[in-house]
């Protein structure tokens, strides 16, 4: 057996044909539209507008989405969407492309599953099809872990929000036509907090870049702040102080999305690793050769594997409409931890080649922070699973 | 005007396949297996030209066990409108499927065959030349260019030494070279819609084809490994050595 990253996948029995066929199209789109020009984007700090449109020519951006606003769900599940998470971690992807070209991923399922319908019909379609751009504003300067105590308030006067405060590290902000924000609407607290779909060409709204980042280069970061700005309270997401329902319902898929990237990203570290072990020669012999560099390869094979198996007890745990959150908090810790610990190994392998850029674990390994804080760090996923077991 | 298309399921060109340890075979076990790429390439001109009105029916047949499906299903993803699955466990070599495809030809009527002009696992190149015999179409291996018209298909050659151009009557066969065209990817709306589209199953039996292996593979080895260079002093020193130790001056 050889660990390329395809050999190095344990058998999911739940992968079908039309799961295959998905991966191979789409790996042929990454590999010749994006693989190609992404160090030139990540260098440039964007990607070409026109991606857009060619995301939503293969299917990408529509994935999972309801048929009737121009998405593609029918005979669609929980795999067809890790396959696009895992051929991105292929191309050495941790993040930067999804948190771009996909971030709608996290921006738009809100606007879906809880806006009134002349919204959805007004904004779902045009996402879709990449015309117009999403993301999700929920971390402030103040802070991202304490989701129940943000600061950004919106004030009902008549048939508007007046919204004030301001959002950072916000992914595809720069682009966003559209931001599904979380505000204050009454009390402290999570009982206190709602969403509102807030449109960036209101009068009010500016935005900044953070664009000297550790990684995800490509993606245009931005921090919004919010002057007195008249959102038409149709915007509201679900309903007044169900904010935290909604954010809550979004950070599983988010969670997901995530890991899967994430153990796919580690994989690409082992296969980039292995490659070089078996080519590169010190001391008379091939570094695979050397006990020491043999048993790194192990290890890493070894943590990718229970990753991989506790992700496929959990998709089969949330593809019956079960899916605990604890469970998936974890998960998203043993994936950070094992991506970590195999950028690290892979880049002791390589030695000095990884740390050039144009190396996949080169990058890798600069996105391992991001992944370990964002979307809920390290600490916080522990914490969140033990509260749920009566301590 | 219709079209068949023959596809083949390969490992895929990405997969680096070793010899089995017992010198009987290559070893593809869990290996991703693959549409033949040059195959792929004879499915994108078949739907371009559909595309330009010159095509009406794509029809793609593969032989092979019942997954070669899964490559039919991925040449209807990027375009055909059917497929032909003649299904056998049977070792497939050139000359049986030319004679199913034959057959095939005799049930269908195509009025141009495309193909690739041979497969990245046998890398036999002999399938289209056999069935253009069998069939006794004319036929235009290695195109570069091919176009449609009044009845008449111009091929491109890609030969020794440059191009040649031959006009073919229809029907014909055509084998595909790698500069013909470059294949799109099937979107995931298309791959999904491909699932509906009909896909019909027969034999070699049923087609009354004979497909028993005539050539016998005695030994499947590794290249032999290329010991490492040396390098030389000078001029004079390079062609004592070509003298006296490799003895090929
Ligand atoms: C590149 C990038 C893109 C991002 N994109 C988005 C986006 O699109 N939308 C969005 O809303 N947010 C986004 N984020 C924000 C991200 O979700 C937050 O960074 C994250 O939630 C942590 O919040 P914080 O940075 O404010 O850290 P803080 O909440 O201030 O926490 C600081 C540290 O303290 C730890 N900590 C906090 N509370 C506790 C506790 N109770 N016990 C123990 N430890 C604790 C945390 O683990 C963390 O390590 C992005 C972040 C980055 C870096």
């Amino acid at each position: 057996m050889s660990l390329d990253f395809d050999s190095a996948r344990l058998h999911n029995p739940f992968l079908t044909e039309d799961h295959e066929a998905w991966r191979s199209q789409l790996r042929k789109f990454l590999d010749s539209e994006v693989a190609p020009y992404f160090d030139d984007w990540d260098e440039a700090g964007k990607i070409p507008d026109e991606m857009w449109k060619k995301a939503a020519d293969v299917g990408l951006l529509q994935l999972g989405y309801p048929e009737q606003y121009g998405g593609i769900s029918e005979g669609i599940d929980l795999y067809h969407a890790q396959i696009v998470n895992e051929e991105l971690g292929r191309i050495g992807s941790a993040g930067g492309i999804a948190s771009t070209l996909l971030v709608h991923g996290i921006g738009l399922p809100p606007v879906v599953n809880f806006s009134q319908e002349h919204i959805k019909e007004e904004v779902v379609p045009k996402v879709l099809s990449g015309e117009k751009r999403i993301s999700l504003g929920i971390t402030e300067p103040s802070g991202g872990s304490d989701v129940a105590n943000i600061k950004t308030t919106a004030r009902r006067e008549g048939d508007y929000y007046i919204v004030n405060g301001s959002k950072t590290f916000i992914s595809g902000g720069m682009g966003a036509d559209w931001i599904s924000t979380a505000v204050r609407t009454g009390e402290e607290g999570p009982m206190g907090v709602s969403m509102l779909l807030i449109p960036t060409h209101l009068e009010g709204v500016s935005r900044t870049p953070l664009d000297k980042k550790q990684g995800w280069w490509c993606s245009d970061t931005a921090t919004i702040y919010y002057d007195n700005v008249k959102v038409p309270a149709d915007h509201l997401i679900g309903e007044e102080g169900h904010g935290f329902l909604v954010i809550m319902n979004n950070f599983n898929s988010e969670r997901m999305a995530m890991i899967v990237n994430m153990e796919a990203c580690a994989r690409c570290c082992l296969d980039e690793a292995v490659n070089w072990a078996k080519d590169r020669k010190t001391f008379g012999k091939p570094l695979s050769k050397h006990q020491v560099i043999r048993h790194k390869i192990s290890e890493m094979k070894q943590r990718i594997n229970a990753t991989q198996a506790y992700i496929q007890v959990v998709t089969r745990e949330l593809s019956g409409g079960r899916g605990d959150f604890g469970d998936i908090a974890l998960l998203k810790v043993q994936a950070s931890e094992t991506m970590e610990f195999c950028a690290k190994e892979a880049s002791q392998i390589l030695g000095g080649a990884s740390y050039l850029r144009g190396c996949k674990t080169e990058r890798i390994y600069r996105e391992v922070r991001v992944n370990a804080i964002g979307g809920g760090s390290e600490e916080i996923m522990r914490d969140l699973a033990s509260r749920q077991y009566q301590l | 005007m219709k079209i068949l298309v023959a596809v083949k399921r390969v490992v895929d060109y990405n997969v680096k396949v070793r010899p089995k340890s017992d010198g009987t075979d290559v070893d593809i076990a869990n290996a991703k297996m693959s549409i033949n790429p040059f195959c792929e390439i004879a499915v994108e001109e078949a739907v371009r030209l559909k595309e330009k009105g010159v095509a009406t029916e794509v029809v793609a047949v593969s032989l092979g066990t019942k997954q070669s499906q899964e490559q039919i299903r991925t040449a209807m993803a990027l375009g055909a409108d059917r497929g032909i699955l003649v299904e056998t466990d049977t070792e497939l070599q050139p000359l049986g499927v030319a004679k199913c495809l034959n057959a095939i030809i005799a049930k269908e009527s195509p009025d141009l065959v495309i193909m690739g002009k041979q497969s990245i696992d046998g890398d036999n190149n002999q399938t289209g030349q056999m069935l253009g015999a069998l069939s006794n179409m004319p036929q235009g291996t290695f195109a570069s260019e091919v176009a449609v018209e009044d009845g008449t298909v111009n091929v491109t050659r890609e030969i020794d030494g440059g191009l040649q151009t031959v006009k073919l009557n229809l029907p014909a066969i055509v084998t595909t070279d790698l500069r013909l065209n470059e294949p799109r990817y099937a979107s995931l709306p298309n791959i999904m819609k491909a699932k509906k589209k009909p896909l019909d199953t027969t034999t070699p039996d049923e087609l009354g084809v004979d497909v028993a292996p005539r050539v016998q593979t005695l030994k499947v080895e590794p290249p032999a490994e290329r010991s490492a260079g040396i390098k030389v002093a000078d001029v004079a020193e390079l062609v004592e050595k070509l003298k006296n130790e490799a003895k090929v001056i």
